[in-house]
């Protein structure tokens, strides 16, 4: 799982297992993602505008605005709160994002590396609407593609990234729980579907 | 309205022909109505079989079967029918389904009917024609109201044992199977622009206005077919049935993607701010829900407006015996003719005070049915047609055994008259349904016209009522008001809608003279008949001062249980007004709170249940601790291993003690994922621990790791853990794992509403990091092995309290911090969660040679109270740092959360607990945790405590049982015997008091 | 309820964890002569009024802000929602 296993531990994904997992149902994709590198980036005091400048030249777009994420080429960044932000990239070649994060950030940010906090099961096709009002109260159907939305799901704290409203969406939650909220996905498939 | 009725096929009843071969099954099945022909459905009552049509309730294909007696009362355990067709029922309470799926006191005038459908009378025994208890009945001049109240006051000894498990045997309603429930519940969650709660006519037209507009719709009916009085009536709306259009609106809402449609589905409360809860019954109509499917959802609506049309009730006339079975309120035997196409007997009376009563009576005559008599109360009566009218007249008593045979009258001439029938239907005027307008606090207004309260006061925020609900009661009313009440509160959203041109439909008005209960007769009216409460009961109560409706319900229970007194609650407010000399406004009425119909658990509950109460954390070692057959313990939302037993290991002391003395002779490995990491940046990351720690951290070097306690403001302490430095403006702390959450929410408080303007940044990072104790003293030969060989870890150059970011097995990025839980040479090292798996397994095998052990939380807890270091048993909420023994790590010389409290007198008293070691004098004797400690001689009272023991284990080193806990001055009195007593337990021990550090007290081995 | 978070808008207020009264944020100075009254009185003493509350709410389920909710605690009604950070700075709060 990544080309950084040459070393002698071999990873295992947040499901246990040595393939990310999928689950299929009609009209719905359950697909575990294990190939992004993740790290915070928190603006220092009084350091806002540098860290937007820095992180827009390192990113090659400029940092999201609240409740929204946005791509641009291999990173993708969403607004977590308040002056911060989750960075992410492949795990392939950016393993050590968040070094590479705080070498473009300098003084001006705080980066902690937050690749293994999390889970991430991305949701394709049509039941999309249907499974997540089983889930979490965010008004899905009033959503827009780049929404990124802190909500919960059976009681965990996840972040709900939308790539195109109905039909594809990310969901980020933490990896010790990737068990419940994989089984919280699945079990409202099977509701709905 | 128009000469030509078009029907609606689909739904009309047309299959299996004449009235003959319907009448040939069910007896009182007429033509028409709503339920669908083709093959009928097979249900069983109480064991016997019966057939129905789709379509039908339970209520229904029983009447139709010529069942009128359906359950016994709570109380006198009279025998009763259905008194309604709908949610309010009082009396037709039944037992569905059996074994896991049994649910008890569900009314069969809303149990769908299907195939296979198992139903069973309830609070009855041996049988429902036969019940023993209703001796009860006999002896009714005892079991007045406030009952419960006036017999079983004394002796006080009597309740527990004698008064209340008599009282439980007899009052309750249904049974439970006791069986787990094999059905799974869904939570949801929906938006909407506007909810509107009930399909009728109101409803409906306001759905169809509010979707046309382009709005987000949701339209909610308790009910498995949409249109309401719309099912029941036999007025149409512009040129088709009341049920026609109803489908024509169904249809048209359903081409509408913005609107939702949702029957089955009742709205429970109203809550704050448009947040609505309802329950969708899914699957209650069926044998049973499909696999993965939910029997039902429990939704939590958020709108942004929302309508109530969710009609009226009609409310019956109290008179004596008028709880025979085949006593109904006219409305719903108007909906069992039209709807349901059944007569509940074929030979009804009818008895009102409106001229709703009389359109019962004509529709009846026109399906057939023989009406024997309208009796109606006003003197000015409207005339009838094709029955006897009896104008100003009474109805006085009733007979018949186990079902209405007969009325007797008393004619407005003063004489006598017994009329036969086998059902009588009573209308004593229509209520409006107000319960959700009262949720928040609101309170209805009396209005006199239609003698009923209608909604008034604040409601909720953002509702508006309609219709029925709202006290106008015609159709024409009805479409108007739903179509303009959607108007108005979509206009309050910016969102443009057209009420249009309506269809024409019945404006009649509501004629009724309040009418309340028949004076006359020495026996019980009833009033609610759930409760068994009768006119004289709320006499009782005038007489003996519960006169407030509050009281009231409380002393007679007038109102309670299943149906909240739905038909009930206005009769027993007219009285008390009637009794008190007020007027009905004056006396006001109970508060209505959710749900609105009974809810079950397990809609509540949904699937929060068993194992998925609460999600799970697994540790980054789980899986392979699984395969060690580990046995696991919940720890918060954590599973962690508890101990490891090897075979021939029969008890787990085995298996823990051989764990502690392993790690302290060579080495055992810990995973210790569990304890909250925070990440602690920027450049006040110093001084911003110097606030939050009790003692000082801002001159800790780069490289190093250092003991922290943090406290409440009240100077009481709270948590502890560990501060590694990584940079000048880089911390990594650790938690406890219970506090994991709260420390950083307090942290979070301090740096956003304390010090708002430190450079402080803070992040989680507990799961991103798989960390792992190597203990013993062999740790760090053991690690050498793993550790990559460029980083040099002996104890010249990796001392005691270092961290440093190193790398593992060949480049794995890894982070070392030597601290010592256990109080032995000991490291924690962590590296990406992804690979913990794999470094556990690595651990273990370089380990192989040292006979290194794995070990579970009871171990880590042995030997952390060997050690004598405090946890969550010793930060209990009531001790500070100078019961601790760590007083002096209070820093004077600066602020932090909880310095000046802890400084008050009272925290700081010479005879204060100290945390101090217990040994019992007889090595054979076990400490226990929670035992008080006495001085060696005197009383065991609570004046003469002297502390008490908070944590205890068997020490393997010592080989004996040990404790730690607080003793007044016990940092002065090591060396003294005292008692450890547990008077719960009428134990008593000897202990000598020792220091809490039982092993290695000078700390050689963690710093070897 | 419903809370209108300044950033976020309309949330759900199960995603918040409650604490009590905005006074929390007035921390006495720990220097100061009466420094233990002050305390005393910041930690303990209350107002419970039946009427507009200005309250501490943490978004945890959220972007783990702080706000200062003025809320009536008789009927509900939210009537002004504010991050904490403004409102501690504009106390006077530094570092």
């Amino acid at each position: 799982m990544g080309k950084f296993d040459n070393h002698g531990l071999k990873a295992i994904s947040p499901l246990g297992g040595h393939e990310p997992r999928e689950d299929a149902f009609a009209g719905l994709l359950i697909r575990e993602v294990t190939d992004r590198a993740l790290a915070s980036l928190a603006a220092r005091q009084g350091r806002l505008e540098a860290v937007h400048s820095a992180a827009e030249s390192f990113l090659g777009g400029a940092l999201p605005e609240p409740v929204r994420w946005r791509a641009a080429g291999e990173f993708a960044a969403w607004w977590m709160g308040p002056d911060l932000w989750m960075v992410s990239a492949p795990h392939d070649s950016h393993e050590l994002l968040a070094g590479e994060l705080k070498q473009a950030l300098g003084e001006a940010g705080s980066v902690v590396e937050q690749t293994d906090g999390w889970c991430c099961f991305g949701m394709e096709g049509a039941r999309c609407f249907d499974v997540l009002e089983r889930l979490c109260n965010a008004n899905v159907r009033a959503g827009k593609a780049g929404d990124a939305t802190r909500t919960s799901m059976e009681h965990l704290g996840v972040f709900l990234l939308c790539h195109e409203p109905g039909q594809r969406y990310s969901v980020i939650g933490p990896r010790s729980s990737a068990g419940s909220l994989h089984h919280a996905l699945v079990s409202a498939a099977k509701s709905v579907i | 309205m128009s000469d030509v009725m078009v029907n609606a096929g689909s739904v009309a009843f047309q299959a299996d022909g004449s009235t003959g071969a319907r009448k040939g099954v069910q007896v009182n099945r007429l033509d028409g109505g709503l339920i669908k022909g083709g093959k009928p459905l097979s249900f069983t009552f109480d064991g016997k079989r019966f057939k129905g049509f789709e379509g039908d309730t339970l209520a229904s294909a029983l009447l139709a079967n010529g069942v009128r007696l359906m359950g016994r009362s709570f109380k006198y355990h009279r025998p009763r029918g259905p008194l309604t067709s709908g949610s309010e029922e009082p009396n037709a309470l039944v037992e569905l389904r059996s074994g896991g799926r049994q649910e008890p006191n569900t009314r069969a005038t809303v149990a769908e009917l299907y195939d296979g459908l198992e139903a069973n009378s309830q609070n009855c025994w041996p049988s429902l024609q036969h019940d023993f208890m209703a001796i009860n009945d006999r002896f009714s001049n005892f079991l007045t109201a406030g009952f419960y109240y006036k017999t079983f006051m004394w002796p006080a000894a009597f309740w527990e044992k004698l008064y209340e498990p008599i009282i439980r045997k007899a009052a309750g309603l249904g049974s439970i199977s006791f069986a787990a429930d094999p059905d799974a519940y869904d939570k949801g969650f929906l938006h909407c622009d506007l909810l509107v709660i009930g399909a009728g006519p109101t409803g409906l037209m306001a759905a169809l206005t509010a979707g046309r507009a382009g709005a987000q719709v949701i339209i909610a009916d308790e009910d498995f077919l949409l249109g309401g009085r719309l099912n029941a009536e036999t007025f149409g709306i512009g040129d088709l049935t009341g049920a026609a259009w109803v489908e024509q609106a169904q249809a048209e809402l359903a081409s509408m993607p913005n609107v939702r449609v949702m029957p089955r589905t009742t709205i429970i409360g109203a809550f704050d701010h448009g947040i609505y809860g309802a329950v969708e019954r899914t699957a209650d109509h069926v044998l049973a829900p499909e696999a993965g499917k939910p029997r039902q959802i429990l939704w939590r609506i958020y709108s942004k407006r929302a309508m109530l049309a969710a009609g009226a009730t009609e409310r019956p006339i109290a008179f004596e015996n008028n709880d025979r079975p085949g006593v109904m309120l006219a409305g719903a035997v108007r909906a069992y003719a039209n709807r349901w196409a059944v007569t509940p007997d074929q030979t009804v009376a009818v008895f009102t005070n409106n001229d709703d009563g009389h359109r019962t009576a004509a529709d009846l005559i026109a399906k057939g049915v023989k009406v024997t008599a309208v009796i109606d109360t006003r003197a000015d009566a409207p005339a009838v047609e094709g029955a006897e009218l009896f104008a100003g007249a009474q109805v006085i008593d009733t007979r018949g055994r186990l079902g209405l045979e007969s009325v007797r009258l008393r004619l407005a001439s003063g004489i006598t008259r017994d009329v036969p029938c086998g059902a009588l239907a009573v209308s004593g005027g229509w209520n409006p349904n107000v319960h959700l307008t009262c949720h928040q606090r609101g309170r209805p207004a009396w209005r006199e016209d239609i003698a009923a309260f209608v909604p008034a006061g604040e409601l909720p925020q953002n509702m508006a009522v309609a219709g029925a609900a709202n006290g106008d009661f015609s159709t024409a009313a009805a479409l108007r008001a739903g179509a303009d009440g959607a108007v108005a509160a979509l206009s309050e959203l910016g969102i443009e809608a057209k009420a249009g041109e309506l269809p024409e439909a019945e404006d009649a008005p509501i004629n009724v003279t309040p009418f309340w209960y028949v004076k006359e007769g020495k026996g019980r009216a009833w009033l609610d008949q759930q409760n068994d409460v009768t006119v004289k009961d709320v006499k009782l109560a005038h007489q003996e001062n519960f006169r407030s409706v509050e009281h009231l319900k409380r002393y007679t229970t007038l109102g309670m249980a299943t149906d909240q007194g739905k038909t009930s609650n206005m009769g027993g407010l007219a009285i008390m007004a009637e009794l008190a000399g007020k007027q009905i406004p004056e006396v006001g009425t109970t508060m209505f709170r959710p749900p609105y119909t009974p809810v079950s658990f397990g809609v509540m509950a949904g699937r929060s249940v068993g194992e998925e109460f609460r999600p799970t954390r697994k540790t980054p070692s789980h899986k392979w601790a699984e395969e060690q057959g580990a046995v696991f313990v919940e720890v918060g939302q954590w599973l962690r291993a508890q101990w490891f037993p090897k075979a021939g290991e029969t008890h787990w002391r085995q298996s823990v003690d051989r764990e502690v003395l392993q790690t302290r002779n060579s080495v055992g490995i810990c995973d210790v994922t569990t304890l909250g990491k925070i990440d602690v940046q920027g450049k006040d990351a110093a001084e911003f621990l110097n606030k939050m720690y009790a003692n000082a951290f801002a001159k800790l070097p780069v490289g190093k790791v250092r003991y922290g306690l943090m406290l409440r403001e009240d100077g009481i302490a709270y948590d502890d853990g560990t501060a590694a430095r990584f940079a000048e403006d880089h911390f990594v702390v650790t938690t406890t794992t219970a506090n994991a959450v709260l420390v950083y929410r307090n942290m979070e408080f301090a740096r956003q509403c304390l010090f708002p303007d430190m450079d402080v940044q803070l992040i989680s990072t507990t799961e991103a990091w798989a960390q792992f104790a190597v203990a013993g003293p062999n740790a760090r030969k053991l690690l050498q092995k793993v550790v990559d060989p460029e980083f040099d870890i002996s104890n010249e150059a990796f001392p005691f309290m270092g961290c440093g970011e190193i790398t593992v097995a060949g480049g794995c990025r890894a982070r070392l911090f030597r601290i010592s839980f256990s109080g032995e040479l000991a490291y924690e090292i962590a590296v990406p969660t992804r690979y913990g798996d794999a470094m556990i397994r690595k651990l273990m095998e370089a380990g192989e040679e040292f006979g290194a052990v794995p070990y579970g939380t009871e171990a880590l807890g042995v030997m952390r109270i060997e050690k004598g270091h405090a946890a969550g048993n010793e930060l209990n909420g009531t001790t500070s740092a100078l019961n601790l023994g760590m007083g002096r790590m209070v820093s004077k010389k600066k602020d932090c959360i909880g310095n000046t409290l802890s400084e008050r007198e009272g925290m700081n008293q010479e005879d204060a607990l100290k945390l101090v070691g217990f040994k019992p004098v007889n090595a054979a004797d076990p400490v226990q945790a929670g035992a008080h400690l006495m001085n060696a001689n005197g009383e065991v009272s609570a004046a003469t405590d002297q502390g008490y023991i908070t944590s205890a284990a068997y020490s393997p080193v010592l080989g004996c049982s040990i404790g730690i806990g607080f003793l007044k001055r016990g940092d002065s009195r090591k060396g003294e015997v005292i008692r450890a007593v547990n008077p719960l337990e009428g134990k008593e021990i000897q202990v000598e008091v020792v220091s809490a550090h039982f092993v290695d007290p000078e700390g050689e081995r963690l710093r070897g | 309820m419903i809370i209108n978070h300044p950033i976020l808008g309309p949330r759900d207020s199960q995603e918040f964890t409650y604490l009590g009264d905005a006074s929390l944020i007035d921390r006495p100075d720990w220097q100061a002569d009466n420094a233990a009254d002050q305390f005393c009185d910041y930690l303990y003493l209350r107002d419970n009024p039946a009427g507009a509350h200005r309250e501490l709410w943490f978004h945890e389920q959220g972007d783990r802000s702080w706000l200062v909710v003025t809320r009536n605690t008789v009927t509900h009604e939210i009537l002004n929602v504010e991050l904490a950070r403004d409102v501690a700075r504009a106390r006077g709060r530094s570092k």
